[in-house]
Order: structure tokens, then C-alpha cells, then sequence
């Protein structure tokens, strides 16, 4: 709760501090801010269940960790934003204060007790990232991509408020627990088909935000068009969020046996479809933007599987695997975006071929992304083996084996596109003369990308720290 | 905790190396692993007076540190016998590889020293790990240098291959992870209770599975060891990598390497499923033996020398996978003893290939010939080297072939008999190697070839004592090994 006010207060402020037009201050101070509410954070951490606005939040061990995550992801992406900095033209403090406004959705989402925060809660997140991704003015390719991601998102917003609806009409109330009882004990059992649909639209609208499949067409010209910074951001908090979000309805809502055989069929096809597109979608493409962008539909396919495999409790093994999936995942991802965008403003191309080379004149970046692709491909010594390794023992401890080896079918087809770009760096020279000079990087970037490739090897050697938390 | 420093010190070191540059960084990489070279001689001292005496064959020098608590997962490692003589073997030829190297002028040398420090850490992780997890963990740990050994540091075709090398080898060890997942499921609570299973070596041990269970499980297990040994068919990795890899990342490749898979089948693979390996015992020999054959035929038409030698170890690999699922005290014990041997070995052929090739620019037995005579000592140690491949009494390849061939024929008197044919073909296609290098009519190389320089004299004199050292005291090894290859016996024969 002190982290939504604060992180609303402070966005503000930062507004402020736009008019002094004194880019370069707000780098550190846009740090200096998130590193503050991380802290203040984590002081709710074990503190019991605390709820405010009558019960409309609640901020408890599971909100207070996936805000964690959404924050720590957000703090190490900023570094990335230099360029913008010394850019002057561009109004900097206006997407700081939009990126920290949509970390306030993003943290309603892993809090909320009451359909209306949900709602609210994505709304705040999208509407900011409808204007992010739009936010290379001069760039066709930006602007159709936040009119294909607002069109889309608007339309799947409306199924997701129509399901609210529906689900209200059935049972008279929008709080969570509330919800759930009266899904057990019907007053009007004639209402049930209402109630039904209406969850089965609401699994749809968050399917949308996660990007999994057959919703995912809007995710790799969205995440292609849109500047690669905000794109990491897209892609690691916008989805963290996304299935906190996801979790708490299905483990809070929607738990009784009556109801689990309509959503569990329509969530286990989707998982399925989202693993399936993901992958071979990633294999065809040529361009390492658009690979991480297919690599972003296959991890919410992974993130899926835990979610068909809950037990029942935010407390569980699924609930554990998602919290440690999506922190390997996002710390991986920011490092693939952050070296790509690096790469891809020095050398002016997104392709694997841009990446020729990179070992041996920019050594800290081929060695970061080669940690973060080996993460997100689940190869041991990297944080995504044991977020996958959860993931996958969740699921079989539930008895869904054979999901789970289709999932790990999949990992194997993602290991030849995640290995591609290390192929690249490592084994092939830089193929024009504009390649074969090193890519400038700040020390404040190459800080931020030892930390992370740090993070995740950490990860990967002690999953104990995070492991079984909740 | 002596396990522990062995594990933690090789990758400490490969972490300090980035502060040397250029040649210092091999000397010291060096340094590191004689240290802990002589690490693993303490640890063989201490324990190894004890296991001559027949004494306890339990792990030594254990530490168990929980893990990952809330699953019962443990970073549990500790070494007996067979344990021992592998971790020997890890430590003492790693020095020798590092010492091959001084030859070759890398490029980013530190680096290259620092994968090979560490990838000892994940290959002693992979012999001392008595915990199903950990083993995976230090399994693919191992994997990860030694793709980048020899996809950065290869010939010209090292992309493809290596790639093709990396991804049969972890989608093999995939299944083997999903079969270790399918296990830990079947097991019992943590001894504190904090977890509803476990995934400790003795849990494993203590499964019981049904016949039915074990016979499906038995290969997702066996795939990451077929794959890594490997055993025919499952091999059309290993020439190419062999040959493509630098010297040094062959010699890690068919010296250590391959012994993963050995170890992994005795270690983890025997004792768990019994019924199984007892159903598929027939199957896997009859693949073993036809490697051997097909190996050692494939090698007698080969024109490049180091292609030659990967043919070669695939050939003898074969053996050692047929002594260990022939099941017999004598097979295995040839099988332990064979993978000392058999690392002395195909790391002096690769180290001698390798000095040909720099003098002369070419691995094409048809372009060599007639090297013998401006370098005596090069030819005797080649020989040397040849021989005990070969299985020469008084050498090391004869214990080890001896006694495997004795264990396959003592369970089926026909395969022993195909088996050994393999000692009749290495002869073959090694001797007419060396012919055709080392004698043979002069070629263009011969006047300007030069012999063995004092540092690479320090790098097979030490491979050739051993080669008669084991060769005439075999039992000094034999014994270290002999409590644990009984104690796995047992597990087998139980049910």
C-alpha cells in the first residue's frame, strides 16, 4: 500500500522536475525513487495480511513479493534509458512518470482483493504502455504498434469488463472471497451458465494482457515496433504482473471443483497453443527482436503450465514457481533487451548477424547476454533452470505429466534459437566494417548488466534464497 | 568438506585468472591445478590405506548442506573408492591438458584457461555428487565450457558441429532430468521432514520400483549416457566434435568426458533400476559390441589422424560399456581401471597428434611419412602410447581390456568372443597409423620436423609412467575401486 502511494507521489513529482529540463538528473533520481519504494516494500514483508480501502486491496506476503520483482525489474531496466538522457528533445520526465504510474497498476494486480482493483489495475498498467510504445514519435513502425496494441487492448478490455459483469450478475458481489462462496453455493442454480461464461471471458481478457495464444497476434509487432526499452518493460513487468494477477484470481475465485471443469480445459489449450507458438514461432524468425518477442509468448506458456497445475493456495508449490519463474525471467529479458537495444542503436540492425563479433569488442556484453540466453533457454548455473525446474515439478507433483513433457519438448525446440545470438557473438566474426568497432556502453550500463547476469547466476547456484519463500 | 574445497577451488581459480593476461595466466592456471592435483592425492592417501584394508566403503570426506530446502534437495557430495579414482584421474589430467596447451598461442588465453579450471569443477561436481540433482546440475555444469572450448577455439567446421554436439547432449540429459524427476517423486520424506521427498543417492537405491516402471524409466535415464559415452547409435556427435575441438578440448572430451557417462551408468543407473537394466542388459551389449566393431573399421579407412584416434575411442568405449552391463565383478573392475587407462591414453595420442600437426600443418596421413628419424624420442613415446591402446602386456590398455573382455565373456562366451576382436583391429589401425606417419618413405615434412621439445617431454612423461605403472601394479588402483564396484554389485543382485 505505502508502495502505490509512494510510487504515485513521487511520479508526480517527478512531472515536476520535467519543466527544470535537466534530463540528466532525472536518471538517478528515477533510481533513487524505485530503489526507495523497493525498500519500503519489502517492510510490509511478513507483516500478515493487512487490507485497506474495506478490503478492496490486500497486501500480503504474495503481493509484497511480486511487487518486489516489478520493482527490482524496473530498477534495473532504467540504466538502459541513457541514450534518452542525452537525447534532449525528448520528454524524458513524462515516460519516467508514465513507467512508475504503470508500476502502480502492476502492483494493484498482485494486491487486489476486489474485481474493480483488478480491473483498475490493468487499465493503469495498460494505458501507460499504450502511450509507451507509441512514444518514437517519428517512428511508423512505433506508431502502429500503439494503435494495434491500444485497438486490441481496448477491444479485450471490454471482454474482460464483460465478464466482470456477468460474474457479478451471477453472484451479486465483485469481492474475491465472496465470489468464491457464492460460486460454491449458488442462491439461483439457473444462473450458473452466466457465471460460467463470464469467468471463461475473464480468462480470455487476462490472457490477452499475458500474451498467451491464440491471443498473442498483436504481441511481436507490438513488442518489434516499439522502442526496445520500453519494450523490456512490456515484456518482464506487464507479464510478472499479468499472472500474479492470474494466480490470485484462479487460486481465490475460482477453486471449487464444480467450476474447474469449465476453466481448466480452456486454460490447459491455451497453455498448449502459447508453448506451441511461442517456440516455432521463434525458430523462423531472423530478427533477435522479434525472437525475444515469440520468446516472451513460450515463457508465458511455461508460466501457464504452473498456473493448470495450482494447488489451491497463493502458499503452494505453483504459486512458488511462478514468484521464482518470473524473477529468473525478467532479469534474463532485461538483459537480452537492455544488450540488444545497445547493439541495435550502435550497429542500426536487429538481426543475429548484427551480433557477429560482439565477443570480442564489447566482451562484457556478449558475455551478459550469453548468461541471459541460457537463463531464459533453463540451462543449469542460470536462474530459468530452476524457475523451470519448479515450474515443471509443480506440475508433475499434480499429476500433469503430460503436459509437462510437452513442455520440455518445447525447451528443447528453444534451445537452437537461444543459442543462436551466442553462435553469433562467440563464433562468428563481425561480417561489415561497422560491426568490427566496439559498441559504446556506459559504466552505468555495464554496471546495471553485471548485476543482472550476476542476479541470475546467483539464482541459478543458491535457488534457496527465493525458493519455497511464499 | 575436503569435496568441497576440490569442487570450489577449480572454479575460484578460473574466476582469479582474468587478473593475469597473456602468458602468466597459464602459469598460473597450472599452478591451480597442480594444487589441486595434490588436493585429491591427499584425499587419496587418507582414504585410500583405509579401503586396501577391505575397510568401510561409505563416502568420505562427506558435507550435506541443504539445498533447496523446501524440496528435499541437497548439495550433498562426498567420495568413496570408485568416486576417488575418478576425481584422481579428473585432477591428474587436467595439469597435462593445461600443459599441452602452453604450446598454442590462443587468443584471449586467460579465458581459455579459466573454461578448462572450469569445467574440472563440474566433472568433480558429476563424480562426488550423491545427490540426484546436484549430479544433473554439475552434469550440465560440465557441458557449458566445453561447448565454448570448442566452439570458439575449433577448426573451421566448429559451428555446426559443436552445435550439434550441444544439443544432443542436453536434450539427452533432458530425459535423464525427467526421469530423476519421476524418481523423486516416488521417494520418501527428508530425514528433518521439512519435505515430502528426497532425491539423496541412498533414497534412489531404496525405490523398489515395479518391473514395468523400471523398464521405461531406464531409459530416460540411459539417454543422457548413451549420448554422452557414447554408445552406438547414439554417436554421430562424437567424430566430428573430436576432430573439430581443439586439442586440448579433445583430450577433456575423450579423456574425462566420456567417463561421465561410465560413472553415471554404475553410479546412478544399476543401482536404481535393476529390473530394468536386468530386462535391457542383451540390447545394450549387442549395441556396445557393434560399436566396437564398427568403430575400430570405420578408423582402419580414416586419412586424418585425430579422426582416427575419435574412431578409435569410440571402439574402446564400446568395450567398457559392455563390461559394465555384463554385471560381472570382473567387468566392471576392467570397466573402473579402462577409464584410467584409457584417459592416460587418448590424451597422449591427441597430445602427439597435436605436435605432429604444428610441425608439419597437417593431420593427412597420406601427406606424413618418414618422420622417425629427425625425432627418435617423438616416436618412442608415440609407440609407447600406441601400445598400451593396443593392449599390450606390461601396459595399461592390457589390465583393463583383459578384464573386460573376461567379464563380457563370462556372460555370454559369443559376445566375448566378437569383443575381442577389438584388440586384434585397434592393432590394425594404430600400426598401420604409425607406419605411415612415423616410418614409411620420406615426405616433404620430413627434413625440416623436429623432435620433442623439453615442455612437451614434461607433458608425456608423466602419461607414460603411468602407462607402465598401472600396467605392472594395477592392483593399487584396482583396489580403491573394488569396494564400491562390490557394494553396487550387491545393490544389482539384490533384487
Amino acid at each position: 500500500m505505502n508502495s502505490i502511494i509512494l510510487l504515485s507521489a513521487l511520479g508526480l513529482g517527478n512531472l515536476f522536475l520535467g519543466f527544470r529540463r535537466s534530463n540528466r538528473l532525472l536518471l538517478p533520481v528515477m533510481m533513487l525513487i524505485l530503489g526507495l519504494v523497493l525498500t519500503v516494500n519489502f517492510l510490509d514483508w511478513n507483516q500478515g495480511p493487512q487490507s485497506f480501502f474495506s478490503g478492496m486491496l490486500i497486501v500480503d506476503n504474495f503481493s509484497v513479493a511480486f511487487t518486489g520483482i516489478v520493482l527490482l525489474t524496473a530498477l534495473v531496466l532504467v540504466p538502459f534509458s541513457q541514450r534518452y538522457v542525452l537525447d534532449e528533445e525528448a520528454n524524458l520526465a513524462e515516460y519516467y512518470s508514465l513507467l512508475l504510474f504503470s508500476l502502480v497498476g502492476a502492483i494493484m494486480l498482485a494486491s487486489y482483493n476486489h474485481l474493480l482493483m483488478l480491473f483498475l489495475g490493468i487499465e493503469i498498467l495498460s494505458v501507460a504502455m499504450y502511450v509507451l510504445a507509441g512514444s518514437d514519435k517519428r517512428n511508423l513502425r512505433s506508431n502502429e504498434a500503439a494503435l494495434k496494441y491500444f485497438l486490441m487492448g481496448a477491444f479485450f478490455t471490454g471482454v474482460l469488463l464483460f465478464g466482470m459483469a456477468l460474474v457479478y450478475g451471477a453472484t451479486g458481489t465483485f469481492e474475491l472471497s465472496s465470489i468464491s462462496f457464492a460460486v460454491q453455493n449458488p442462491v439461483n442454480e439457473s444462473l450458473r451458465p452466466m457465471l460460467y461464461i463470464g469467468m471463461l471471458l475473464m480468462l480470455l481478457g487476462i490472457g490477452f494482457k499475458v500474451g498467451a495464444a491464440p491471443f498473442h497476434f498483436w504481441t511481436p509487432d507490438v513488442y518489434e515496433g516499439t522502442p526496445t526499452f520500453f519494450t523490456a518493460f512490456m515484456s518482464t513487468v506487464v507479464k510478472t504482473a499479468g499472472f500474479a494477477a492470474f494466480l490470485k484470481l484462479l487460486v481465490q475465485v475460482f477453486p471449487a471443483a464444480t467450476a474447474q471443469g469449465v476453466w481448466l480445459p480452456t486454460l490447459t489449450a491455451m497453455c498448449v497453443l502459447t508453448l506451441l507458438v511461442g517456440n516455432v514461432g521463434a525458430v523462423a524468425q531472423t530478427s533477435v527482436k522479434r525472437m525475444l518477442a515469440y520468446s516472451s509468448i513460450s515463457h508465458a506458456g511455461y508460466l501457464l503450465v504452473a498456473l493448470v497445475a495450482f494447488n489451491g493456495a497463493l502458499e503452494g508449490a505453483s504459486a512458488n514457481g511462478i514468484l521464482f519463474y518470473s524473477l529468473a525471467y525478467s532479469l534474463a529479458t532485461v538483459s537480452a533487451f537492455g544488450v540488444l537495444k545497445l547493439v541495435a542503436d550502435a550497429r542500426h540492425r536487429e538481426d543475429y548477424a548484427g551480433f557477429n563479433g560482439l565477443a570480442k569488442t564489447n566482451p562484457l556484453l556478449a558475455f551478459s547476454l550469453t548468461v541471459s540466453m541460457l537463463s531464459l533457454a533453463g540451462i543449469p548455473l542460470t536462474g530459468g533452470f530452476f524457475g523451470k525446474f519448479f515450474v515443471f515439478m509443480a506440475a508433475v507433483e499434480n499429476g500433469y505429466i503430460g503436459l509437462v513433457i510437452f513442455a520440455l519438448l518445447m525447451s528443447m525446440v528453444s534451445i537452437y534459437y537461444y543459442l543462436r545470438p551466442i553462435i553469433s557473438m562467440y563464433m562468428r566474426d563481425a561480417d561489415d566494417a561497422d560491426s568490427a568497432i566496439p559498441v559504446p556502453v556506459t559504466t552505468f550500463q555495464s554496471g546495471a548488466l553485471l548485476v543482472l547476469a550476476l542476479l541470475t547466476v546467483l539464482l541459478g547456484v543458491l535457488p534457496g534464497l527465493i525458493a519455497g519463500v511464499l | 568438506m575436503l569435496t568441497v574445497l576440490l569442487l570450489l577451488w577449480p572454479v575460484t581459480a578460473a574466476l582469479l585468472l582474468h587478473f593475469f593476461k597473456g602468458k602468466s595466466a597459464r602459469v598460473a592456471a597450472l599452478g591451480a591445478a597442480l594444487l589441486e592435483f595434490a588436493l585429491a592425492l591427499y584425499a587419496a592417501g587418507f582414504s585410500g590405506v583405509n579401503l586396501a584394508r577391505g575397510g568401510d566403503i561409505s563416502p568420505k570426506f562427506e558435507f550435506n548442506y541443504s539445498w533447496i530446502a523446501s524440496a528435499g534437495i541437497n548439495f550433498h557430495v562426498g567420495m568413496d573408492g570408485l568416486s576417488l579414482l575418478l576425481v584422481l584421474l579428473t585432477t591428474l589430467l587436467v595439469p597435462i591438458i593445461l600443459l599441452s596447451a602452453f604450446r598454442r598461442n590462443f587468443e584471449n588465453e586467460s579465458v581459455f584457461y579459466a573454461l578448462v579450471l572450469f569445467m574440472q569443477t563440474g566433472l568433480i561436481g558429476v563424480f562426488t555428487a550423491q545427490d540426484a540433482f546436484l549430479f544433473y546440475f554439475m552434469w550440465e555444469v560440465a557441458l557449458i565450457p566445453i561447448y565454448f572450448l570448442a566452439g570458439v577455439w575449433g577448426g573451421a567446421e566448429r559451428v555446426r558441429v559443436t552445435f550439434k554436439f550441444f544439443l544432443y547432449t542436453i536434450i539427452g540429459s533432458l530425459f535423464m532430468l525427467a526421469g530423476f524427476v519421476y524418481l523423486y517423486f516416488q521417494t520418501g520424506p527428508t530425514v528433518d521432514g521439512l519435505s515430502v521427498h528426497n532425491a539423496s543417492l541412498s533414497a534412489f537405491y531404496n525405490l523398489n520400483l515395479p518391473a514395468e516402471t523400471q523398464l521405461w524409466v531406464f531409459w530416460l535415464i540411459f539417454a543422457a549416457f548413451a549420448v554422452k559415452m557414447p554408445l552406438f547409435p547414439f554417436h554421430t556427435w562424437q567424430p566430428d566434435t573430436y576432430t573439430e575441438s581443439p586439442a586440448p578440448a579433445s583430450m577433456l572430451l575423450a579423456g574425462i568426458m566420456l567417463k561421465m557417462g561410465i560413472y553415471g551408468c554404475m553410479r546412478w543407473l544399476l543401482p536404481v533400476v535393476p529390473l530394468g537394466v536386468d530386462y535391457w542388459q542383451n540390447l545394450v551389449l549387442i549395441l556396445a559390441v557393434i560399436g566396437i566393431i564398427y568403430g575400430a573399421i570405420i578408423a582402419i579407412r580414416q586419412q586424418d589422424v585425430k579422426r582416427l584416434i575419435a574412431y578409435s575411442s569410440l571402439s574402446h568405449v564400446g568395450l567398457m560399456i559392455a563390461g559394465v552391463f555384463s554385471l560381472t565383478q570382473l567387468g566392471m573392475q576392467g570397466a573402473s581401471i579402462q577409464m584410467l587407462a584409457h584417459g592416460i591414453n587418448v590424451v597422449g595420442l591427441f597430445f602427439i597428434a597435436d605436435a605432429i600437426e604444428r610441425r608439419t600443418g597437417t593431420r593427412n596421413i597420406a601427406e606424413l611419412g618418414g618422420l622417425t628419424r629427425q625425432a627418435p624420442v617423438l616416436t618412442v613415446c608415440f609407440l609407447i602410447l600406441l601400445l598400451g591402446t593396443v593392449a599390450l602386456p606390461l601396459t595399461n590398455g592390457f589390465v583393463g581390456e583383459f578384464l573386460l573382455l573376461a567379464g563380457v565373456y563370462e556372460y555370454n562366451a559369443w559376445l566375448g568372443a566378437v569383443a575381442g576382436i577389438t584388440i586384434i583391429l585397434s592393432a590394425v589401425y594404430l600400426l598401420r597409423m604409425f607406419q605411415r606417419v612415423m616410418l614409411g618413405p620420406d615426405s616433404a615434412h620430413s627434413a625440416t620436423f623436429t623432435d620433442l621439445t623439453g615442455a612437451e617431454l614434461a607433458v608425456l612423461v608423466p602419461l607414460i609412467v603411468l602407462v607402465f605403472w598401472i600396467g605392472m601394479f594395477p592392483n593399487t588402483f584396482l583396489h580403491l575401486s573394488e569396494g564400491s564396484i562390490m557394494s553396487i554389485l550387491g545393490q544389482v543382485v539384490k533384487r
